[in-house]
């Protein structure tokens, strides 16, 4: 293995690491959005739009990435809609991470204990007041692990998106890879890049899990 | 009745198929304490449950305030800020501290003034001898000290009637007395109204203007405290009364 190979390279995966992290943050953020959204509509069981959530939780689950991302890049053209590579990788994930986050969201929100339920309408609140201040905050920092298992899980999906040449980080080692066939520099740098994103945050989910834990229920 | 705060009249209860309360009448009137007394699994809970609409009956009618209740559940949030309810396992939210778990009946549901509240919830607690532990987390509180901010949290919405489900049973020995005479002197306030559910006998017969005594999902009787202890009418209240060593 060269060194001199791998300094050469590393521009140019800075380019790809720097993409990897904004489309991932994106990804991620709008999932969420959408996780917390069908969650709390499944939670309070709102008529009718929990039906429709739940079909598309279903397609979302039950179908891989790279199918998505192929029918929203090559299909949705044919059909007049024309979205370029990236914004296809965002919402490809995010209708992929949607389902997820939702599931773990949920997993949060029925872990709170009836009897806190019960108290809460005991004075009185309201369904939106129940989810603001008993059901949200407590089911949240229950539904942490699965929610940080869900960002790791994200991040490293993007790296499905070299199918539709976004030039991410996997992307980046395939396309020099291709070009200068130096596979195992290529190859070790990638693995390095993805490490360096993934075991520090995956540290910082580990703790933040354990405070917000604590912050809510004290053990 | 003139001053009559609620009647339960031919209510009925299942779970799924199985018949948990038989055809309950009964009336509580302005300032009257009920003790609800019973064996294990006689219907106690259900039954004061169902009076604040945390559990749905099939049949029979609840009247509150000379008012048909229509069993909805935006119905009964309104009326939770009129009948407020403790339970045996406190409930605090864990997630806020003592004084965030009293404000938010009074100042998000009711949208009283902050201010006010604040001031009226200092008074509370000094009654109950927790205004040290205003800030403080549930979890930094004993069962009997969580008890008391319970009670306090459903008083903070006044009330007009209380109903309390077993608030002494899990509390260790100690605790139960602090406890229960923060309910006494709820009691000897002329104009509140309650229904107690409580294992606590010698509490019960200090408290109760009357008793009603479940069975199996019915009332079998409906008796002033002081008759109740000293002579119930049905022998299955007599059989009960000797069990709790009365």
């Amino acid at each position: 293995m060269s060194w001199e190979i791998i300094k050469q390279s590393l521009p140019m995966f800075q380019q790809g690491f720097v993409l990897t992290l904004y489309l991932s943050l994106v990804g991620i953020i709008g999932s969420a959005i959408v996780g917390i959204i069908c969650s709390l509509v499944q939670y309070f069981k709102v008529p009718i739009l929990d039906k429709i959530l739940q079909v598309y939780i279903e397609i979302s689950k039950n179908t891989p990435l790279l199918v998505q991302l192929f029918f929203l890049y090559y299909a949705f053209p044919a059909m007049g809609i024309k979205l370029s590579a990236q914004l296809c990788g965002i919402i490809g994930l995010i209708f992929l991470g949607g389902s997820y986050m939702a599931a773990g969201f949920s997993g949060g929100f029925n872990g709170v204990s009836k009897k806190q339920v019960e108290s809460g309408k005991a004075i009185g609140l309201s369904n939106w007041q129940l989810a603001r201040y008993v059901v949200f905050p407590q089911g949240f920092a229950l539904s942490i692990p699965a929610l940080a298992a869900n960002i790791i899980f994200l991040i490293k999906e993007t790296s499905i998106f070299t199918v539709i040449a976004i030039p991410e980080l996997t992307n980046t080692a395939l396309d020099l890879i291709g070009l200068y066939y130096n596979s195992n520099e290529y190859l070790f740098v990638l693995v390095v890049a993805y490490a360096i994103i993934l075991i520090p945050l995956s540290i910082i989910l580990t703790l933040l899990e354990r405070r917000v834990r604590y912050g809510t229920f004290g053990n | 009745m003139a001053n009559e705060v609620l009647k339960v009249e031919h209510l009925e209860k299942y779970y799924q198929k199985k018949h948990v309360l038989h055809d309950i009448n009964f009336s509580i009137s302005k300032g009257e304490v009920i003790t609800l007394l019973g064996p294990s699994g006689s219907g106690k809970s259900t039954l004061i449950r169902c009076l604040n609409g945390l559990e749905d009956f099939r049949n029979g009618e609840i009247t509150f305030e000379n008012k048909k209740v229509v069993p909805s559940e935006k119905n009964w949030q309104q009326l939770r800020q009129k009948i407020g309810m403790v339970f045996q396992s406190y409930d605090l939210f864990p997630n806020l501290t003592v004084l965030d778990n009293i404000m938010l009946g009074p100042t998000k549901v009711q949208k009283r003034n902050v201010d006010e509240v604040k001031k009226e919830v200092d008074e509370l607690l000094k009654k109950v001898d927790l205004l040290d532990y205003k800030d403080a987390y549930p979890r930094q509180l004993s069962g009997g000290q969580k008890q008391r901010i319970a009670i306090v949290r459903a008083l903070a919405l006044h009330p007009e009637f209380m109903l309390f489900d077993e608030v002494t049973a899990s509390l260790d020995p100690e605790m139960v007395r602090g406890v229960l005479n923060i309910i006494q002197d709820l009691a000897d306030q002329d104009d509140m109204t309650m229904i107690i559910v409580t294992h606590e006998m010698n509490f019960a017969q200090q408290i109760a203007d009357r008793v009603l005594f479940l069975k199996d999902g019915s009332i079998l009787e409906d008796t002033p405290g002081k008759k109740f202890f000293k002579d119930p009418t049905t022998d299955q209240a007599k059989e009960f009364l000797q069990s709790m060593d009365f």
